[in-house]
């Protein structure tokens, strides 16, 4: 049959080009944001933009493929490990080590995958802690790396980060405000990255075939879609961020203990938190929710234990009554998507053109 | 030449015998029809062919190969296509969507390439004024027409549909009557399950009945309407 061309298929609208628009402005911004604002600023900053990077993988993994898994520590710790390792003894570049945390986080993946996989639901979701939990005892194994106590980043290493010194030059910066500048604006791009391949993935017929998975498995067997690998596939990429966004949170902490790096409240919890609030499975969640998570911990922070506890009420609060999250109840009210995934199909010389509800 | 060839299958859930062995072969070009009361395993039969369920025992051949350990997306590329009798649309994709998942993984189309032809079958089916609309806030007559629809996007050398006719009204009826006649001609093989008996027997040259996961009867419709055991156990209360 031949391709009519009366036939286009869109998935812009008027909001998602104005969001790009002010989405590049905000990125310029925050670029230059370090030439204005104050050291403890660009730290904060740094915090929420790698806080984004683990939620949207976060997202991704949950919101699109199904997958909950309360394991992403593993990769955040090994990825920062396997960075700290690629520093300290092969004498790599910080810079360049974050890479190798990624690939470590992939090469862990695998044969991870092949464990949890076998494992549905609530059995996946205990799965990936408890793997989580192995791999922070055999590494906590690893003397040369401090063992159970830890260790810190050789200083000549960070002090001669690719970049610090020119900054210093540049800015009349001391080393370790230079090296925050340098973090703050990989952890800039690596998030412009993330929300950028997500949305392209989501936008791909691969997209397309995770949405029909999510939707309706068994349906989407039938029509053709492989689920199993379209998981397999998700899992894969979102360690490899998670391990990436893990080396480069620990090349800015610069010191690094299993406890820390490996710890379940502050790399699975926080970011569940962040995504539930912000709306999940959606792009748009994460960013709200880790704005939110953000003040609410600033505002929090004199309280203790009382934080958990008032974080925990609120992702309650908002499950019950909001169970798509803040953004949900925003884009439920007013229709608006900043990044639209729908394809619509658009004829153009026929006055009987679809409905778009 | 056989399409679909099917030989001593036998599935069981628990002690249930849900397809008791069952030989069965479709050629290509041909249009079927499986009749048989409500739980007689006609259901799982697609369920078994198309690979959602596996055999417990027995072999399944499609297109000159044994498919009894494929699994189902394989079979789906090589031109299994199906309907559920209860329909599952992806819900929050558009209808529209739901047909470029079938052409794109299930035809393995380039997403470039498939937007005419979903358009088409679209039109073809009666939904294109529906087409950007979520799958999941269909009424069930639309569900059963995208359960059609996405079927036919992955382009299906063998066409299986499950109770498409259900709560149609005479001329919603007749519309699909036709629209299955011309996909048949179109050169689709077809395999209908269906209890409205005058849409089955104006499409079909053949009809099987299937009862307590048995094939009963087995030839021209005329023949297997007349039987005596079709007429007591399918048609009951007719005797
Ligand atoms: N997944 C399943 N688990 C247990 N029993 C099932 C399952 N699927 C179908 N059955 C049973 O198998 C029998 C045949 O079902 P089905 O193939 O849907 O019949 P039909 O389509 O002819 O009405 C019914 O008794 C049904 O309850
Ligand atoms: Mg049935």
């Amino acid at each position: 049959m031949p391709v009519s061309p009366r036939y286009r298929v869109t998935t812009q609208t008027t909001a998602s080009r104005v969001s790009l628009v002010i989405a590049l402005l905000l990125v310029v911004a925050a670029a230059a944001a370090p030439l204005f604002v104050s050291r403890g600023t660009v730290q904060d900053l740094f915090f929420i933009l790698t806080m984004l990077v683990l939620a949207q993988f976060w997202n991704l993994l949950a919101g699109y493929a199904g997958l909950v898994s309360v394991g992403q520590q593993a990769f955040v710790g090994f990825g920062a490990y396997a960075m700290f390792a690629a520093v300290s003894l092969a004498g790599l570049d910080p810079v360049v080590a974050i890479l190798v945390g990624g690939i470590a986080a992939v090469l862990l993946a695998i044969p991870t995958a092949f464990f949890v996989f076998r494992l549905e639901g609530a059995y996946f979701a205990i799965g990936t802690w408890v793997i989580a939990e192995v791999v922070r005892l055999v590494v906590a194994q690893w003397q040369t790396l401090g063992g159970g106590t830890g260790t810190s980043l050789p200083r000549s290493a960070t002090r001669d980060m690719i970049g610090v010194e020119q900054l210093k030059d540049w800015l009349g910066l001391k080393s370790s405000a230079a090296g925050d500048v340098v973090t703050y604006w990989l952890a800039l791009a690596l998030a412009v990255a993330t929300i950028a391949f997500i949305y392209r993935l989501l936008r791909s017929r691969r997209g397309l075939g995770l949405a029909a998975v999510r939707d309706d498995a068994s349906a989407a067997g039938a029509v053709g879609v492989d689920g199993n690998r379209m998981k397999h596939l998700v899992y894969l990429v979102a360690a490899f961020g998670t391990g990436l966004c893990g080396a480069l949170i620990y090349v800015q902490t610069a010191r690094i203990s299993p406890d820390a790096a490996f710890s379940v409240i502050d790399w699975t919890a926080y970011v569940i938190f962040i995504v539930v609030i912000g709306g999940i499975g959606t792009l748009e969640g994460p960013i709200i929710g880790v704005l939110v998570f953000f003040l609410l911990q600033n505002a929090l922070a004199d309280y203790g234990s009382w934080y958990l506890l008032v974080l925990g009420l609120i992702g309650i609060v908002v499950m019950l009554f909001a169970p798509r999250g803040i953004w949900g109840f925003i884009s439920d009210r007013t229709g608006i998507e900043l990044f639209p995934i729908r394809r619509r199909l658009v004829i153009d010389d026929d006055p009987q053109t679809p409905d778009t509800d | 030449m056989s399409l679909l060839r099917l030989d001593d299958v036998c599935k069981s859930y628990g002690t249930l015998k849900v397809t008791d062995h069952v030989t069965l072969e479709v050629a290509e070009g041909e249009a079927l029809g499986i009749i048989g009361p409500n739980g007689a395993g006609k259901s799982t039969l697609f369920d078994l062919i198309t690979g959602r369920v596996a055999v417990g025992s027995g072999t399944i051949a499609f297109a000159g190969a044994d498919v009894t350990t494929r699994p189902a997306t394989e079979r789906c590329r090589m031109g299994l296509g199906r309907s559920f009798q209860i329909p599952r649309p992806f819900g929050r994709l558009t209808v529209f969507e739901n047909l470029v998942v079938g052409a794109a993984f299930g035809a393995g189309r380039s997403e470039s390439d498939v937007t005419g032809r979903c358009a088409e079958i679209l039109r073809q089916t009666g939904l294109l004024e529906r087409a950007n609309t979520p799958a999941g806030q269909l009424p069930l007559l639309q569900r059963k027409r995208l359960e059609l629809a996405r079927a036919l996007a992955t382009d299906p050398k063998l066409l299986l549909l499950d109770e498409i006719a259900g709560g149609l009204t005479e001329s919603e009826c007749r519309s699909l009557v036709e629209t299955i006649r011309a996909i048949h001609a179109g050169g689709t093989t077809i395999v209908w399950i269906e209890h409205v008996l005058h849409a089955l027997t104006s499409v079909v040259d053949r009809l099987v009945v299937l009862d307590f996961g048995r094939i009963i009867a087995d030839g021209k419709p005329d023949a297997v309407m007349a039987s005596r055991e079709v007429r007591e156990i399918y048609l009951g209360i007719e005797v």
